[in-house]
C-alpha cells in the first residue's frame, strides 16, 4: 500500500478516556469468556472424567489424566504461534475474532460430547480434541487483547490500562467457580452428576455471541493500521521473531525472567492453592470454592492498584518483588494453611455412648448403606469438634465370605469460621503476590517488542511460561509431594526415620525454585526502561 | 555489572546442564518402566516437555549472556 502523508506522520494520538474504557470492556469482556471457558473444563474435572474417562482401562485413564491435567496447557504455546502469527500479518481485531469463536464453539461441544458409555472410547478421544482446541484458541487470545489495549493505551497510563485485561483470568475463573455453584445449588447431586455438568459449558455459547456481537463493533488497533498503511506489517512474523538473533535474545528474556517466575507464582496462587484445600485438607468442594472465591474477590482490585502503580515507578521490580515474596513465604504460608485447614490438634465433641470421641453413635450415623447380598458396604459417618469443624468420612468395604475389607475411605472436612477466614486470608496472600506479578506483566511484554512483531514475539513467552511452566504447576507439585508422603510411610513401615518433616510441602519447591531463578535472571538483566510501543 | 552478567551466563548454562540431568536422568527415565500411569505422566511432562525447555532454553539464553548479548551501553 502507498502510504499517505497522514500514515507517515508520528505515532497515532491514544484514544480518548471514554474510547479507552469502551475498547477495555469489550477486549476484556472476550478475554473473561475464554478464561471461563478454559477453567470450567479445570473446575468440572472430576465429572468430566467420570463421564468421558472411565477406570479400568490403562490407556484411557492415561488418556484423561492427560486430557484433564495438560494438553490444553501444553498446546498453549501453539496457539501463540499460529495466532500471534495471523495477529502480526492480518491485524489483531479479526484474529481475536476468531480464537473467541474457536473458543466458545469447542466448549459449547464439550458440552454436547455423549460419555464413554454411550460411544466408547470415541468419548475421551473426541474431549481430548475439543480441548486441545481451547488450548490453541487461548494461546492466541491473550496475547492479541493486551496487544489490542495497549496500543491504544497513552504511554503514562498503559500500565494501568492493561492492568483490566489482567483481572479477566482471575474473574474468569471467579466466574466459572460461580457458575458451577449456582447450577449445583439449582439441582439435586443426581440430577448434577448425570446431566447438570453440562450446562456451564452450553452457557458459554450465549457468553461468546454476545463478545462476538460487540468485538464486531471495534476498530483495528492504531498502530497496527498505521503500520499496515505504510506497508510495515511482517511477512513472516515467526521468522522475525525467532529466527533473528536479536528479536530472539528478548523473548528468552521475557521467558526466563518474567513470564516464568510469573507463570509459577499464578499456578500456585490461584490453582494449587485450591489442589491443596481440597486434597491434602480434604476441605468439601462447595466450601474450597467459596473459599477461593473470596480470596479473589479481596485481591482483584490489587492487579489494577499495582498496574497503575507500575506506571510511575516502573514495572520491572514491582513484578520481581512479587517473585521475591514468594520465594521467601510460599513454604511459610503453605505451613500455616496446613495448621488451619488440618484436623489435627482439634478436640471432639463426646457423644454418649460413642465408639470413640467425636464419633456418632450407631443409631445416629448418617448410613450404613448395605444390604445382604451386597459385594461393597458403605459406611458413612460424621465427626464433629468442639469449634464447629466437622468431618464426613465414607468407608468402602468390599464384603466376601462374611469378612470385609476396606477398599478406599474419603474424607469431607466443613471447617468451622475462625479456620476458614484464616484460609482466606492465607490464600489472598498468595493472591497479592499474583497481582504483583502478573498486573503489570501486559504492558511490559507489549513494551519489549516491536509493532510488526509484536502479537508473536509476546504471545510464545507469556504461554510458554504461563500454561507450560505455570499450567504444569499443579501437576508437578503433586507429584513431588505425593512422592514425598510415600517416602514417609515406606520410612515408617520400616521403622526408620521420616526422610520429609512436612512431605505436604515438598511440591512448593518447583515453583520456589523457578521463581527464584526468574527473579534473579529479571533483576540482572532486565532494563524495564523502554516504554515505547510506536516502534 | 557486564561482567557479572557474562559470567553468571556460565552458571544459567550449567544450571541448564544439571536440570537436564536431574530430570531426565534421575527423575524420567527409571519411570518409563513404572506400570504405573501415575509414575509415567510425570516422566513424560520430564522427558519431553520441560527437558527440553530449561535445557534448551536457558542453556541458550546463558550463551548469549555469555556472548555478551545481553550487556548494556
Amino acid at each position: 500500500m502507498i502510504p499517505t502523508p497522514a500514515t507517515q506522520s508520528a505515532a497515532p494520538a491514544p484514544a480518548s478516556r471514554g474510547k479507552l474504557a469502551g475498547i477495555i470492556a469489550a477486549s476484556s469482556v472476550g478475554t473473561l469468556i475464554e478464561w471461563y471457558d478454559f477453567y470450567i473444563f479445570g473446575s468440572l474435572a472430576q465429572v468430566i472424567s467420570t463421564k468421558f474417562f472411565p477406570s479400568g482401562n490403562a490407556t484411557v485413564a492415561l488418556l484423561s489424566t492427560l486430557a484433564t491435567f495438560a494438553a490444553g496447557f501444553v498446546v498453549r504455546p501453539f496457539g501463540a504461534l499460529v495466532f500471534g502469527r495471523l495477529g502480526d500479518m492480518v491485524g489483531r481485531k479479526h484474529t481475536f475474532l476468531l480464537t473467541l469463536v474457536l473458543m466458545g464453539l469447542s466448549t459449547f461441544l464439550i458440552g454436547c460430547v455423549p460419555g464413554y458409555e454411550t460411544i466408547g472410547v470415541a468419548a475421551p478421544i473426541l474431549v481430548l480434541v475439543l480441548r486441545l482446541l481451547q488450548g490453541l484458541a487461548l494461546g492466541g487470545e491473550y496475547g492479541g487483547a493486551a496487544t489490542y489495549v495497549a496500543e491504544h493505551a497513552p504511554a503514562h497510563r498503559r500500565g494501568f490500562w492493561t492492568s483490566w485485561i489482567q483481572t479477566t483470568a482471575t474473574a474468569g475463573l471467579f466466574v466459572s467457580l460461580g457458575v458451577i455453584v449456582t447450577v449445583k445449588s439449582l439441582l439435586d447431586a443426581d440430577a448434577f452428576n448425570e446431566w447438570g455438568w453440562r450446562i456451564p459449558f452450553w452457557i458459554s455459547i450465549l457468553m461468546v455471541a454476545l463478545s462476538i456481537v460487540i468485538r464486531m463493533r471495534m476498530h483495528e488497533s492504531p498502530l497496527f493500521a498505521k503500520a499496515k498503511a505504510e506497508g510495515k506489517v511482517s511477512v513472516n512474523p515467526l521468522k522475525e521473531s525467532f529466527g533473528n538473533r536479536y528479536n530472539f535474545k528478548f523473548v528468552l528474556l521475557a521467558l526466563f525472567g518474567a513470564t516464568m517466575g510469573q507463570g509459577v507464582v499464578w499456578y500456585t496462587g490461584q490453582f494449587y492453592a485450591l489442589s491443596f484445600i481440597q486434597t491434602t485438607l480434604s476441605i468439601e468442594v462447595g466450601q474450597a470454592s467459596r473459599l477461593i472465591m473470596w480470596a479473589l474477590v479481596f485481591a482483584t482490585p490489587f492487579f489494577v492498584f499495582f498496574g497503575w502503580l507500575s506506571d510511575r515507578i516502573g514495572r520491572k521490580w514491582i513484578m520481581l518483588a512479587g517473585m521475591g515474596l514468594a520465594v521467601l513465604c510460599y513454604r511459610p504460608i503453605y505451613s500455616a494453611m496446613y495448621s488451619a485447614g488440618s484436623l489435627d490438634g482439634r478436640v471432639q465433641v463426646d457423644y454418649p455412648g460413642a465408639a470413640a470421641p467425636g464419633v456418632l453413635p450407631a443409631a445416629v450415623m448418617e448410613a450404613d448403606r448395605s444390604s445382604p447380598g451386597d459385594s461393597l458396604r458403605t459406611v458413612r459417618f460424621t465427626r464433629r469438634y468442639v469449634d464447629g469443624t466437622q468431618a464426613a468420612i465414607t468407608t468402602v468395604y468390599a464384603l466376601r465370605n462374611g469378612q470385609q475389607k476396606e477398599l478406599h475411605a474419603t474424607k469431607a472436612v466443613i471447617l468451622d469460621e475462625g479456620s476458614f477466614w484464616k484460609l482466606v486470608g492465607l490464600v489472598f496472600l498468595q493472591v497479592l503476590f499474583v497481582t504483583m506479578v502478573y498486573g503489570p506483566i501486559a504492558a511490559f511484554l507489549v513494551e519489549l517488542f516491536p509493532t510488526r512483531i509484536r502479537y508473536t514475539s509476546m504471545s510464545l513467552p507469556y504461554h510458554i511460561g504461563n500454561g507450560i511452566f505455570g499450567g504444569l504447576m499443579p501437576t508437578v507439585a503433586l507429584f513431588l509431594s505425593t512422592k514425598a508422603v510415600a517416602a514417609n510411610e515406606a520410612a515408617q513401615k520400616a521403622g526408620t526415620a521420616l526422610p520429609y518433616e512436612q512431605p505436604y510441602l515438598e511440591g512448593l519447591w518447583y515453583p520456589i525454585l523457578l521463581a527464584a531463578v526468574s527473579f534473579v535472571v529479571g533483576a540482572l538483566y532486565l532494563s524495564g526502561k523502554d516504554r515505547r510501543v510506536d516502534d | 555489572m557486564n561482567s557479572l552478567k557474562r559470567y553468571l551466563g556460565l552458571v544459567w548454562m550449567a544450571l541448564a546442564a544439571l536440570a537436564g540431568w536431574y530430570l531426565l536422568i534421575s527423575q524420567a527415565l527409571p519411570k518409563f518402566s513404572s506400570p504405573l500411569p501415575e509414575d509415567r505422566i510425570p516422566a513424560l511432562i520430564y522427558a519431553f516437555i520441560l527437558t527440553p525447555l530449561i535445557v534448551g532454553g536457558l542453556g541458550l539464553f546463558g550463551w548469549y549472556a555469555w556472548k555478551r548479548e545481553y550487556d548494556t551501553e
